[in-house]
C-alpha cells in the first residue's frame, strides 16, 4: 500500500534524554497533523552520538516512562527512533525501535559497531547479533543503523527475508571536502541507490545534523525508490524535514521491469558461504 | 598539487555552521579573536561575522613595537571589510617590563612571551563580553608546531585548524578577505622582515603536499619518494610532527585511580549541550 514517510532530520542535545525526548514529540506532532503514516528518527535521536562515558547515564529500558511514552504516541502514528537501550544484565545497545498502533512492532540492536578512524562504539557499547524483516502496516521491512549498511550481507540478509522496504537510520559524520560535494554524502548516496537497485527495495535513510566536538553530522536524509532513484532529499548541515510518497506502484513495477530478487538463488549463496565457512575454520 | 584543491563553497558551509553552533549552544552569542593583519585570522574574523553576526565578533589587534605598521593597516583594513568590531590593544609595555628583568632572552623566548601576552588579553575580554577566545592556527602549523603553547594555540573553538595553509588561501578567495592580505607573504611578524617560510625553510604549498599524503592520505615513506618527495625533506618533515605532538595534547596526567581524565573518564566537550 502507498504511505507517506516524513524524515525527521533533527539535531539531538548530546546526553540530554528529556530535551530530545520533547524535540522528538514535537516532530511526531507536526508529523501528524501532515497527515503522515511514519514518522523516522536518526539513530541515537535520543542521546546525541559522541556518547562515550554517558552511555550508561542517557541509557533507557524498554519499559522507562520516555519508551513507553513513545510507544503510547505511537498509536497515532507509527514511529522509527534511535536511543541506548540497556537490558536487564547491564549491556547496552545502539538500538532502534518500530513502534505502531501502541506497541513495540521490532527491536533492531547495531551489529555492526565502528571502532576506527573518529568512531569509537565497540569501547562502549554491546553488538547486535541478528537481522530480522518485521510486518507492519506498510509491508514488510528491516532495520538498518548507519554502519550496518556499509555490510552488504546485512542488506541481502534484510532482503531475502522479505523486506521490500530498508529504513537506514544514521549519525553520519561529515568529511572529505575535496571533491563537488561532501565526500562522506558522496558515499552514502551512491552506497543507498546501489542497495535499492540490486535488492529492488526502497530505502528510506534518515541522518541528522547538527556539531558535537567539532564533527558534524551532514544530514541529506532520503528517500530511494526500488529502481535507485533519489525521490526526495533533505538539505545538507541543516535542521530539515521532508515527506515521502511511498508508493507501492513503484515497487511493483521495478520488480517487474527488473526481477533481480526473484532470480536471487539462496541455494547457491548458502552453499557457497558455508563452504567459506568450513574453508575459514581449518 | 590537485589533490589539496578545497570546495571552498562547501568548505564555508561547515565551518560557518560550526561557529555558529559550538558558541550558541553554550549559551554566548559572541565571539573575540585576535586580528594579527594575516590571512589565517583574517579569514576566522570573515567566518565568525557570517556565523554570528558581525556586531557580535571583537577583534583585537595586539601589536608589539617591532611590528611591522603594516600589519596594524591590515588588521583595520580585515575589521573593515567584514565589519566586525575593532579594538587596538599594544602589548609593548607589559612585554617590556617583563623583559627588563631578563634583557639577555632570546628572540625565542621574547616571541612566546608575546603569544602568551596576546592569549592573557584575548581571554580577558572573553569575560568582559561573554565570548568565546576563537583559534586562528592552521593545520600545517598545528602539525608542524610552529605555534606557542598556551599562546597562539590557545582558543575555545579552532575553525581553521583542519585546513592547510594552501586551503586558507583557497577559501580566503572565496569569502572575500581583502587582496593584500590573501597575497602578503606569511610571516610571524616577531622581528622585521622575518617571513615563515624563510624561518622553515620551505615553502607552505610543498609541505602542504607532503602533509597532505603523509598525514591525511598515509602514504608510506617510500610511496613518498616515489611522489616524488626528497628523503631528507620527509624525514625533517616527519620529526617536526613527532617533537611538536606534545602540543597538540593535554598535559600528562600521572594515572593512579580507577578513573582518571582524559584516559578512563571520557566525555565530549559538548556534554549535555
Amino acid at each position: 500500500m502507498d504511505f507517506t514517510a516524513v524524515l525527521a532530520q533533527i539535531k539531538p542535545k548530546l546526553g540530554c534524554v528529556a530535551d530530545n525526548l520533547a524535540l522528538i514529540e514535537e516532530r511526531i506532532g507536526q508529523a501528524q497533523a501532515a497527515g503522515a503514516d511514519l514518522v523516522v528518527f536518526p539513530e541515537l535521536a535520543m542521546t546525541g552520538y559522541f556518547l562515550k562515558d554517558l552511555v550508561p547515564e542517557v541509557a533507557l529500558r524498554l519499559d522507562s516512562p520516555e519508551i513507553r511514552r513513545l510507544i503510547e504516541l505511537s498509536r497515532g502514528i507509527s514511529i522509527a527512533v534511535g536511543f541506548v537501550e540497556s537490558t536487564g544484565d547491564y549491556r547496552f545497545f545502539n538500538s532502534a525501535l518500530y513502534l505502531e498502533d501502541g506497541a513495540i512492532k521490532h527491536l533492531h540492536r547495531k551489529v555492526y559497531l565502528p571502532t576506527y578512524g573518529l568512531f569509537d562504539e565497540q569501547r562502549y557499547l554491546a553488538r547486535g547479533e541478528r537481522f530480522r524483516a518485521f510486518d507492519c502496516k506498510f509491508g514488510r521491512m528491516g532495520i538498518l543503523i548507519c554502519e550496518d549498511m556499509w555490510h552488504l550481507s546485512s542488506s541481502y540478509i534484510l532482503a531475502m527475508d522479505g523486506a521490500a522496504t530498508l529504513l537506514c537510520i544514521s549519525s553520519s559524520p561529515g568529511r572529505g571536502v575535496e571533491g563537488e560535494t561532501l565526500g562522506s554524502a558522496a558515499a552514502w548516496q551512491k552506497l543507498t541507490a546501489t542497495t535499492a537497485l540490486f535488492l529492488n527495495c526502497r530505502v528510506l535513510y534518515c541522518n541528522r545534523v547538527g556539531y558535537e566536538d567539532g564533527v558534524n553530522f551532514w544530514g541529506g536524509s532520503e528517500y530511494i525508490a526500488p529502481s535507485g532513484e533519489s525521490v526526495v532529499r533533505a538539505r545538507l548541515l541543516e535542521e530539515d524535514s521532508v515527506n515521502a510518497l511511498v508508493e507501492e506502484g513503484a515497487l511493483r513495477r521495478e520488480r517487474i521491469f527488473s526481477p533481480m530478487l526473484r532470480d536471487e538463488n539462496l541455494f547457491v549463496t548458502m552453499q557457497e558461504l558455508r563452504r567459506i565457512e568450513g574453508e575459514r575454520r581449518q | 598539487m590537485a589533490a589539496l584543491a578545497a570546495n571552498a563553497e562547501l568548505l564555508r558551509k561547515i565551518l560557518v555552521g560550526f561557529v555558529r553552533d559550538e558558541v550558541h549552544k553554550v549559551g554566548v552569542r559572541k565571539a573575540v579573536l585576535g586580528l594579527s593583519g594575516g590571512i589565517d585570522s583574517a579569514l576566522v574574523a570573515f567566518i565568525a561575522a557570517e556565523a554570528l553576526g558581525h556586531e557580535n565578533v571583537h577583534a583585537i589587534c595586539m601589536p608589539y613595537k617591532t611590528s611591522n605598521p603594516e600589519s596594524e593597516a591590515h588588521a583595520r583594513l580585515v575589521a573593515q571589510a567584514c565589519g566586525v568590531d575593532f579594538s587596538l590593544v599594544p602589548i609593548t609595555p607589559m612585554v617590556d617590563a617583563y623583559f627588563g628583568m631578563f634583557p639577555d632572552a632570546d628572540n625565542m623566548r621574547r616571541g612566546n612571551k608575546m603569544a602568551r601576552e596576546r592569549m592573557t588579553i584575548l581571554f580577558d575580554h572573553s569575560a568582559q563580553y561573554s565570548a568565546l577566545v576563537l583559534g586562528t592556527s592552521n593545520k600545517t602549523e598545528l602539525l608542524l608546531g610552529y605555534g606557542t603553547l598556551f599562546g597562539d594555540m590557545a582558543s575555545a573553538l579552532n575553525p581553521v585548524g583542519d585546513l592547510y595553509k594552501t586551503q586558507i588561501w583557497q577559501l580566503s578567495e572565496t569569502m572575500g578577505v581583502p587582496r593584500e592580505v590573501i597575497e602578503k607573504k606569511p610571516s610571524a611578524d616577531l622581528w622585521a622582515g622575518q617571513t615563515d617560510e624563510e624561518e622553515l625553510g620551505f615553502s607552505y604549498r610543498k609541505v602542504d603536499e607532503l602533509l597532505y599524503r603523509m598525514v591525511d592520505l598515509r602514504l608510506t615513506r617510500e610511496e613518498l619518494i616515489g611522489a616524488g618527495f626528497g628523503p631528507e625533506f620527509i624525514d625533517t618533515i616527519y620529526k617536526k610532527v613527532q617533537n611538536s605532538h606534545f602540543k597538540r595534547r593535554l598535559p600528562v596526567i600521572a594515572k593512579v585511580s580507577n578513573r582518571t581524565i582524559d584516559r578512563d573518564f571520557r566525555y565530549s566537550r559538548d556534554w549535555g549541550k
